[in-house]
């Protein structure tokens, strides 16, 4: 009896396995298709959509004040950060001015929502890849910033705190001393979190040249934030496009070398010491004066003059009925969001409700390029570059 | 913003060169409204040319407008990162004629262009794989055109006897209404 050769050789089919919808990995419910060869992935394709809200139709049907508070559930661990591109899109539209102090007040919000936002990044990123303990200690700090949005607007999380205009309510006594008293302790726990992992055996061999983006692909796949700078490309729109008071305060944006897991964590980390540094000069340079726009037909008047005058009254009750008109105009107004540039396309068409609002999530656009970033890795650097991607599913499902 | 001059300048030029057909402005946002046909070339010069450079596409979305005969605006939302400038390039389609993918020029462009197939229906032409990426598995109409409701036709629901989840045509109590709060007034 003689063999065949090629019944001798073993045909060999990869392995196609489902990551998700429910993995303590994935972020949220990603559901990932992974075509393995061994424990080499050749392809990872995406599903998403198991979020889907359909905010923008939502938004499509609320007036103008009424849709605000739907951009803190998009992406729920950087809540003002996504009211701001609303709030600048409108006021774009309205030619409005906010006073000085409401821009501090935002920009302080925007900053401590970036550490929020990267406390929870590198927290998870590192729970994801082993390590427990870093994730701990984020989320006790994560818990004094969000006491610090539960004192400017009664919400942990979802804050609705940047209205078109200003912002709803002045800072209360004290806070600022507190958040001084914040950044004080918060640099050394960013210490301890950056003893833990930054030269950590474990953590670099997980981290060093996995997920390598050169800068031709972050901009071909439409990357930004912290995927773009660390691929080398020093782009921040807080510094290229300043908005609010950016172009005042002094700031480093750091950037990457090898568009690696590695250099995007460290991004991340300086970006919080620069983020600690941008508050330090907010809280000395605050100015005192008006919290929002004086123009009554964009926001109310306060609490006093509406109980005293009828105009105010008549202002009052037109803007939390009918919310405010924007004559017919179109706008794209996008903002350095923690995890990337968060865009709002906005179409008026001359009544209270937005007749479009499309919304530009960073998230989606990284998520995308899971499958190159993946190709060619282990199974386990998958969880690593989700992980780096920073993706929460709010926003991408939208 | 001194690098916009530039572009401003070469604004004038573009319109020689590339087939344009109207050039919006608003405070310093430009849109150039492009032929369906021409938009792939129109951003292979974008994106190539010197004075240009648009190497980022940052957003990609529609908007219906229902009473027009080509009632989809697609908006490219392109990024020069060289030139720290952004141009929105803007084209008029129907659900019946589509357009042309663009994702031989950006990948990114592959799944805004899914988006806007799965909530518009507009049809991307040479996509390499055009499918229905935020709704469910098996869901039918485009949820983001403005005849489509609020609530949508379907609900879904577990169904205590046949254990399973089960799509059924949605039932409301009460009609949906909006308010639109709209004055009467002019003023």
């Amino acid at each position: 009896m003689s063999l065949k050769k090629k019944s001798l050789l073993k045909r060999i089919k990869n392995f196609t396995i489902n990551f998700g919808p429910q993995h303590p990995a994935a972020h949220g419910v990603l559901r990932l298709i992974l075509e393995l060869e061994g424990e080499i992935v050749k392809r990872a394709e995406p599903h998403i959509g198991l979020l889907h809200r359909g905010t923008e139709k939502l938004i499509e049907y609320k007036n103008y004040i009424q849709a605000l508070p739907y951009f803190d559930r998009l992406d729920y661990v950087s809540m003002m950060a996504q009211e701001h591109s609303y709030c600048l899109a409108i006021e774009k539209m309205f030619n409005a001015k906010i006073p000085r102090r409401a821009q501090y007040i935002r920009v302080l919000m925007a900053e401590i929502t970036r550490i929020l936002n990267h406390l929870l990044a590198v927290g998870c990123h590192a729970m994801d890849v082993g390590a427990m303990t870093p994730f701990l200690w984020a989320f006790e700090e994560r818990e004094k910033l969000m006491e610090f949005y539960e004192r400017v607007s009664g919400a942990r999380m979802h804050a609705a705190y940047y209205r078109p205009g200003g912002v709803h309510v002045d800072l209360p006594k004290g806070l600022l001393a507190d958040i001084f008293i914040f950044i004080e302790q918060f640099n050394l726990r960013l210490i301890e979190i950056e003893d833990m992992l930054t030269e950590n055996r474990i953590w670099k061999q997980r981290l060093v040249e996995i997920g390598i983006v050169s800068s031709k692909e972050s901009q071909d796949w439409g990357f930004s934030g912290v995927m773009l700078r660390g691929s080398g490309i020093n782009w921040d729109l807080r510094r290229s496009q300043p908005y609010e008071v950016y172009d005042e305060l002094e700031f480093k944006i750091p950037v990457g070398e090898k568009g690696d897991c590695y250099d995007r964590y460290l991004i991340r980390i300086i970006e919080m010491r620069e983020s600690l540094k941008i508050i330090d000069q907010c809280l000395n340079k605050i100015p005192s004066g008006p919290i929002k726009s004086n123009d009554n037909k964009l926001t109310p008047p306060s609490r006093t003059e509406f109980k005293q005058s009828m105009e105010s009254l008549i202002h009052h009750f037109k803007i939390y009925t009918q919310s405010f008109t924007i004559p017919s105009n179109e706008t794209y107004v996008g903002t350095e969001a923690p995890k990337g540039e968060f865009g709002v396309y906005l179409v008026s068409d001359g009544s209270n409700r937005p007749y479009r609002c499309k919304i530009k999530s960073p998230g989606f656009s990284h998520l995308q390029g899971l499958d190159f970033m993946s190709k060619g890795h282990l199974i386990a650097d998958v969880v690593t570059i989700i992980g780096t991607q920073d993706i929460v599913f709010g926003e991408v499902d939208r | 913003m001194s690098s916009n001059f530039v572009l401003i300048e070469n604004l004038k030029n573009i319109s020689k060169i590339c087939p344009v057909k109207k050039i919006q402005l608003f405070n310093s946002e430009i849109t150039l409204v492009v032929k369906a046909d021409d938009i792939l070339n129109v951003l292979l010069f974008l994106k190539n040319n010197y004075f240009c450079q648009f190497k980022v596409l940052s957003c990609l979305s529609g908007v219906d407008y229902p009473k027009n005969k080509y009632r989809f605006a697609i908006v490219y939302d392109l990024l020069s990162i060289r030139y720290n400038t952004r141009f929105k390039v803007k084209v008029f389609t129907s659900e019946l004629l589509g357009i042309e993918s663009t994702v031989s020029l950006y990948s990114a462009s592959d799944w805004f262009e899914c988006e806007i197939w799965d909530m518009f229906g507009v049809f991307f032409k040479n996509h390499p794989n055009l499918k229905r990426i935020l709704t469910d598995y098996g869901f039918q109409g485009y949820p983001l055109r403005k005849d489509f409701p609020l609530s949508g036709f379907i609900e879904m629901r577990y169904n205590e006897s046949s254990k399973r989840v089960m799509n059924e045509s949605i039932e409301l109590s009460q009609e949906y209404r909006t308010f639109n709060f709209i004055s009467t007034w002019e003023y």
